[in-house]
């Protein structure tokens, strides 16, 4: 069935930034048909953005949208979601956005468990400042600031969230627009902190400095690497190494932020 | 709070004031002399029915401030010394956003972690210039306990009707100490409050519907049907990211333009014994308390001195410190720094009289006697 994107696209804001070939806008459109399916007044959803290829989603987007510094846009929309309940908050993040210089605000977020939904789209470079590598790059891969290879490890998105106490955490791929869809839709209905880590293909960037000769060639690799977290609990260490596992690591029930705040104030004004 | 005295801590007169002006929002991170503020809050805001919120570091804190007023209420946050560096960032997002609310900097010993516990007045540069770029500054500097209040609630108003961040700053002498004030009733001071636009979401420019304050937008709350786009970038009226320098121009223009062409309404000066005055004292915060009793000394000693109080140090007194240059022979101006607000005061007297510093930085308040004494100089 044919999705209506125009109901989610500002007016006369296409063409977008991004390269040809990039991930980045599948995922803008798997986003917002998992949003869709919730029904929400987009007059009562916030999305928010730090800086970067990804953070310039939200221009696009008829929301109440806010796009913010480097890194932080957590930060804000913390601020914002504490002070109005009453605003569905979802930020979107590139790698490095989220995980090095925003990688405080991220564990604090999760570690909050406030209702906001972070999704990480993941390409494992900085594109926009021109392919170096980042906070997920894997060890010996190439960028422009890894021009022998990466000598750093890399950090496993959902495993930071899970142990930052994110109460729902998931991974998927920029090539499974239907899982991305399906994640996206359970994340930000989930009342508490949620992580959504999306491997995204940058051909111009990554894929260059990588023998990645087209964008379809990553899409490949993504549908050929992902490895269902439920087909990974039976196999043995070594026949997942290397693959990027993908599903829903983490969804428990614990008490949200802001509803603790006001459980709080609840209680000084009984003793009042 | 009825009216009644209260002995009070300067920071704690901040948060009170921060109350009363309708602030209902607060995040920080504990940094000292300043963290007594963020305790009253985290006291005060729940039972006012606002919200309170530690952030992780103080970047965070200033972000949250920022996310928060976008939601339609009145923010707080409050630093010092290496906190108030860190803030510099999201300083300037408010600027160039033109997000309204408000920054406590008690100023400490620097640079980096330098003397926490120490008075100084080495940021007032900072407050004007810490973040990159050209932008407005609007900067409040009371001395009192009683001011602390009261200007912290025309910070409000400020932030309010010019839509930008306004900082209120003092020592940490100010900050620590305890006087008896009596609390303004409500209603007897002024509140501003945020204009709503008039128009519909259709015709709503972020910074293109104006308010009734000259080039100030007015905001629109988010989730109130609006749905519009804000972003730190250069943008156009319509709050989308511009590269056309033309309209760069124009819209960084009008920022300055909307503060700086309303000063009459923004400077706020003390004038003490200046009309007849040979001698004048330039001083603000608490070293402006030794300086009004260095000029009583020098009355009873037949000397005629007179003191300029700025409870506005941005945008600077400019007027009022020439109209005193010309009056004068000197004009002495003390501060807890190896000399920076001398600078602007030499700028503006335009060499009509001398232009004499007292400098500390051994974290000691600069005496009435010091003071005194460099009036005597030049009597």
């Amino acid at each position: 069935m044919a999705f209506y994107y125009e109901k989610y696209i500002r007016n006369g804001k296409l063409p977008h930034i991004w390269c040809p070939g990039c991930g980045i806008g599948i995922v803008m459109k798997s986003i917002l048909r998992g949003i869709d399916k919730l029904n929400l007044d987009k007059n009562k959803v916030a999305f928010v953005s730090g800086i970067g290829c990804t953070s310039r989603m939200p221009g696009y987007l008829d929301f109440n949208t806010l796009h913010t510094t480097h890194g932080r846009a957590l930060t804000f929309a913390t601020g914002l979601k504490h002070a109005r309940k009453d605003l569905t908050v979802i930020a979107v993040s590139g790698d490095g956005d989220a995980l090095a210089i925003g990688g405080n605000h991220f564990i604090h977020a999760c570690r909050r468990n406030i209702d906001i939904t972070l999704i990480v789209v993941n390409n494992f470079i900085y594109g926009m400042t021109g392919g170096q590598h980042s906070p997920t790059t894997p060890s010996g891969s190439y960028g422009t600031t890894a021009p022998y290879g990466n000598i750093d490890p890399s950090f496993d998105v959902c495993r930071v969230a899970d142990g930052a106490g994110a109460t729902f955490v998931a991974r998927t791929t920029s090539y499974h627009t239907a899982q991305t869809e399906q994640l996206v839709e359970k994340a930000v209905k989930h009342k508490g902190f949620s992580v959504v880590d999306v491997i995204t293909g940058c051909p111009v960037y990554y894929g260059r400095k990588n023998k990645f000769k087209t964008p379809t060639e990553m899409l490949l690799w993504q549908k050929e690497t992902a490895l269902p977290l439920k087909a990974a609990e039976k196999m043995k260490p070594e026949q997942i190494q290397g693959k990027i596992l993908t599903g829903i690591f983490v969804e428990k029930t614990l008490p949200e932020y802001t509803e603790r705040y006001a459980a709080m104030v609840q209680q000084i004004k009984a003793r009042a | 709070m009825s009216k009644k005295k209260r002995l009070m801590q300067g920071n704690e007169a901040c948060s009170h004031g921060a109350i009363y002006a309708g602030c209902r929002f607060f995040a920080g991170y504990p940094i000292t002399p300043s963290t007594e503020i963020a305790e009253n809050m985290a006291n005060l805001l729940p039972k006012y029915g606002g919200y309170f919120i530690e952030m992780e570091d103080e970047i965070a804190a200033m972000g949250a401030v920022i996310g928060a007023s976008l939601g339609g209420g009145k923010t707080l946050t409050a630093t010092s010394g290496p906190g108030f560096s860190l803030k510099q960032e999201h300083i300037g997002f408010a600027c160039i956003a033109e997000i309204p609310c408000v920054i406590i900097n008690v100023m400490r010993g620097g640079p980096s972690t330098g003397f926490p516990t120490g008075p100084s007045q080495s940021d007032i540069m900072q407050a004007r210039w810490g973040t990159h770029g050209d932008h407005p500054t609007i900067c409040l500097t009371p001395s009192t306990v009683s001011e602390c209040f009261t200007e912290t609630v025309r910070a409000f108003n400020l932030s309010e009707k010019y839509r930008t961040p306004v900082i209120v700053t003092y020592d940490e002498i100010v900050g620590h100490m305890r006087e008896q004030f009596i609390v303004p009733e409500p209603g007897e001071l002024e509140i501003i409050n945020r204009e709503k636009p008039s128009c519909g979401p259709e015709e709503y420019r972020p910074f293109g519907t104006w308010s009734n304050v000259p080039d100030v937008p007015v905001l629109a709350p988010f989730g109130e049907g609006y749905r519009f786009h804000v972003t730190g970038l250069n943008h156009r009226d319509d709050g989308f990211p511009t590269n056309d320098g033309k309209l760069i121009d124009r819209e960084e223009r009008r920022m300055m333009r909307k503060v700086n062409s309303q000063i009459d309404d923004i400077i706020k000066i003390e004038s003490i014994n200046i009309e007849d005055a040979d001698i004048g004292v330039f001083a603000y915060g608490s070293t402006a308390r030794s300086a009004k009793r260095a000029v009583k000394m020098a009355r009873e000693n037949g000397i005629r001195a007179g003191l300029l109080k700025p409870l506005t140090i941005w945008p600077f007194p400019e007027k009022e410190v020439f109209e005193l240059a010309k009056r004068v022979k000197a004009i002495i101006v003390p501060e807890m720094s190896l000399g920076q607000i001398i600078f602007e005061v030499e700028r503006t007297s335009k060499g009509k009289c001398d232009i004499s510093g007292i400098n500390s930085v051994d974290a000691e308040p600069i005496s009435p006697s010091m003071i005194f004494d460099a009036i005597k100089k030049f009597k």
